[in-house]
C-alpha cells in the first residue's frame, strides 16, 4: 500500500512541475519574446518574429536605440527618471511616516475625522482633481517643470500613511513614553525610536513608491512637453510611435531596458514586495 | 476633562494642548495637501464642470449644458462608458478569479514554489508600464506575434486585433487579466491565514475537497475579495495608460476602447474643453461611488467576518 502512495506522491509531483512550470513560462512568454526581439538584427525582426532567439544576436539596438530621438538620447530620459523616482520616493516615504506618526501615535482633536478622509482618498479617481491642479500649475507658469509631479508627494500618500500606520501600531506604546521620560520630544520619539522600528515598512513604501513614479504616464504627459524633460514612460511612447519611427529593433530593445530596473529592484527586495502586497489586501 | 478611558489616556489628556500642537504638525503636510490638492480641485472641478472653458478666455458659465450634451448628444461618451463598464465587469471578475485559482494551486510549500511565485507575479511588475503597453500593441498587430504563432498551430488569420471593434478591447482585457499576479499574492497570504483545522474537521467529517472550498476557503477570503473587489473596480474604471498606448491615444476602434479616463483626457487636455472634462470627471465619481455603495449593500450576503468568540 505504502509502495503505491509513495509513487502516486512523485508522479503527482511531476504533474505539477510539468503543469504549473509550462503555465508559468506561456505567463512570462510576452517578455522573454521582448527580451529575445531586442537583440535581433534587423532583417530578422520580421523574417524571425517568433522565434525567441535571434540566429545571430546583435546589440545593434541597444546602440542605436539608446540615440533617443530629436538629438536627445536615452541619458537624458534617464536622467530625468532617476531624478523623478528619486526625489519623489524620498518626498513620499519622508512625508507619508511623518503623517503617519501623527494619526498613529497622537491623541489630537479632529484626528477620527481627518483619519477618515484620508481612508476616503484611497478611492477618489484621480480625474475629480487633475484639471484643476493642470490649472493652478498653469497659472503659476509651473508648467513644464518638475514641480507638479514632486509637490504633490511632499503631502503623503494614503496608501504609505495608512500602510505605515499599521507598522508603528505594532511598536509597544511603552517605547515612547520612556523616551518622553527621558525627555525626548515628540519629533525626537520618531527619530530615534520610531524610525529604526518602521524601517521594514518605509522600505517598502519606497519600493512601492519607486515602481509608481517610474511607470507614471499620466502626469509626465500632462506636465512635461519639453522633451528634454522627458521621463522614460513619455518619452517611449513617442519614441514607439509608429508613425514616427519603423525601427523595430531599437524599440523593442528601449523598452525592455525600461523595465529591467523594475525587474532588479522585484529580484533584489522580493521579501518585501511580497510583504507589503500582503498587509496591504488583508486590510491590516 | 472628562477622560473615559483609565490609564494612560488620563495622562495624554493633561496633555492636550501639546498633543493638539504636535498632531496637527506631523499630520500638517497631509492636511496641507488634502485642503490644497484634493477638497479645493475637487470644488473647482465641480464649479467647472457648469462652464465653459479653454484656457484661453475665462470661464463662461452655462448652467447644465455639458451634462445636456453628455447624456444626451455625445455617443462618444455612452460608447466610452459602455467600454469602461465591459472592462472593468469583465477584467476585475477574471482577475481575482484567476487569482484564487492560480493561489490555489501554489499554496502548498514544494520546491521551487517560491521561484512559480515570483514568476506567476512577474507580469504584475511590468504590466503597468508603457513599454509592456507597446509590445502589447505590436504582438496583437496584424503581422504579430500571436498571429504569428496561430498561424504556427494552423489557424490561418492575420487579424488585426487591435483594430477590429470585436476583439480590440479583449486586448486591453487580456493584458489587465494576465497581470493576476497582484492579487494572487494577497489570496496566498490570506490563504495561509485560514487555521488548518478547519480542513482537518472538515475532512473528519467527511467533507470532499470541493465542499470545504465552498464552506470553509471562500468565506474566510471573502474579507479580501470585498476589499480587492472595490478597489480593483475603481482602478478599472479610471484605466487611463494601457488604453492610451494600445490605442495611439485615439481610443480606436469605433470607440470600443475609448475608456473613459482616455476620452476625458481627449476632451480636456486635447480639445481643451476643461469644463466638458471636469462634468465628466464628476459623473466618474458618481458611477464610482454608486459602484462600491452597490457592493457594500452586497456584502451582508457574502462576506463573512469571523466573529470575536470561540468557534
Amino acid at each position: 500500500m505504502s509502495g503505491t502512495l509513495r509513487l502516486r506522491g512523485s508522479a503527482q509531483t511531476l504533474v505539477f512541475h510539468v503543469v504549473v512550470g509550462l503555465a508559468g513560462i506561456a505567463m512570462v512568454y510576452p517578455l522573454l519574446w521582448l527580451a529575445g526581439s531586442s537583440f535581433k538584427p534587423a532583417d530578422e525582426v520580421w523574417a524571425n518574429l517568433s522565434a525567441l532567439w535571434p540566429n545571430k544576436p546583435t546589440l545593434e539596438n541597444y546602440i542605436n536605440g539608446w540615440r533617443g530621438f530629436g538629438g536627445i538620447s536615452f541619458s537624458v530620459f534617464y536622467k530625468n527618471s532617476i531624478i523623478f523616482s528619486g526625489l519623489g520616493t524620498l518626498f513620499a516615504v519622508v512625508s507619508s511616516s511623518l503623517i503617519a506618526f501623527g494619526f498613529a501615535r497622537i491623541k489630537f482633536p479632529g484626528r477620527n475625522l481627518w483619519f477618515t478622509c484620508m481612508l476616503l482618498t484611497l478611492m477618489l479617481p484621480a480625474q475629480v482633481q487633475v484639471i484643476p491642479e493642470y490649472l493652478l500649475f498653469s497659472k503659476l507658469k509651473l508648467l513644464n517643470t518638475f514641480v507638479p509631479l514632486l509637490l504633490p508627494r511632499l503631502c503623503g500618500q494614503s496608501f504609505f500613511i495608512f500602510m505605515i500606520m499599521q507598522f508603528i501600531r505594532s511598536v509597544p506604546i511603552e517605547l515612547d513614553e520612556a523616551a518622553a521620560i527621558d525627555g525626548y520630544d515628540r519629533f525626537g520619539v520618531f527619530i530615534r525610536i520610531m524610525v529604526p522600528l518602521i524601517a521594514p515598512a518605509m522600505i517598502t513604501a519606497a519600493i512601492f513608491s519607486f515602481y509608481w513614479t517610474w511607470g507614471d504616464f499620466l502626469h509626465p504627459l500632462l506636465y512635461l512637453n519639453n522633451p528634454k524633460l522627458y521621463v522614460i514612460s513619455v518619452a517611449l511612447r513617442t519614441f514607439a510611435d509608429p508613425s514616427a519611427s519603423s525601427d523595430w529593433g531599437a524599440i523593442y530593445a528601449m523598452s525592455f531596458l525600461s523595465l529591467i530596473p523594475m525587474l532588479l529592484v522585484f529580484v533584489a527586495f522580493q521579501r518585501y514586495i511580497v510583504e507589503g502586497i500582503a498587509t496591504s489586501g488583508l486590510k491590516g | 476633562m472628562i477622560e473615559k478611558a483609565a490609564g494612560r489616556a488620563h495622562v495624554r489628556g493633561r496633555h492636550w494642548k501639546r498633543d493638539a500642537i504636535d498632531g496637527y504638525l506631523f499630520i500638517g503636510p497631509w492636511l496641507v495637501g488634502f485642503l490644497g490638492i484634493t477638497l479645493l480641485p475637487m470644488a473647482a472641478t465641480f464649479f467647472l464642470s457648469f462652464t465653459r472653458y479653454d484656457l484661453l478666455s475665462p470661464p463662461k458659465w452655462i448652467g447644465l449644458d455639458n451634462f445636456r450634451v453628455m447624456f444626451f448628444d455625445d455617443s462618444r461618451y455612452w460608447a466610452s462608458v459602455r467600454a469602461t463598464f465591459y472592462f472593468a465587469f469583465t477584467s476585475v471578475p477574471l482577475r481575482l478569479a484567476f487569482a484564487l485559482a492560480v493561489a490555489m494551486v501554489l499554496r502548498s510549500s514544494r520546491r521551487f514554489i517560491e521561484f512559480y511565485r515570483a514568476v506567476y507575479y512577474a507580469p504584475s511588475i511590468v504590466g503597468g508600464s508603457v513599454a509592456v503597453a507597446v509590445m502589447w500593441r505590436e504582438i496583437f498587430g496584424g503581422r504579430g506575434l500571436v498571429n504569428s504563432l496561430l498561424n504556427m498551430v494552423g489557424i490561418r488569420t492575420s487579424l488585426e486585433w487591435l483594430g477590429d471593434p470585436r476583439t480590440a478591447i479583449w486586448t486591453l482585457i487580456l493584458l489587465a487579466v494576465w497581470q493576476f499576479g497582484s492579487p494572487m499574492l494577497i489570496f496566498l497570504a490570506g490563504l495561509k491565514q485560514i487555521p488548518p483545522e478547519l480542513y482537518e474537521s472538515a475532512s473528519i467529517d467527511g467533507a470532499k475537497k470541493v465542499r470545504q472550498f465552498f464552506a470553509i476557503t471562500l468565506p474566510m477570503l471573502s474579507p479580501i475579495i470585498f476589499f480587492n473587489l472595490i478597489l480593483q473596480i475603481i482602478a478599472g474604471f479610471t484605466s487611463f495608460t494601457q488604453a492610451f498606448i494600445l490605442t495611439n491615444g485615439t481610443g480606436a476602434p469605433l470607440d470600443t476602447t475609448n475608456l473613459y479616463a482616455l476620452y476625458l483626457y481627449l476632451r480636456a487636455f486635447r480639445s481643451l474643453e476643461m469644463g466638458y472634462g471636469s462634468g465628466m470627471a464628476w459623473v466618474l465619481l458618481v458611477f464610482i461611488a454608486l459602484a462600491t455603495a452597490l457592493v457594500f449593500k452586497s456584502s451582508p450576503y457574502w462576506v463573512h467576518y469571523e466573529s470575536k468568540e470561540g468557534r
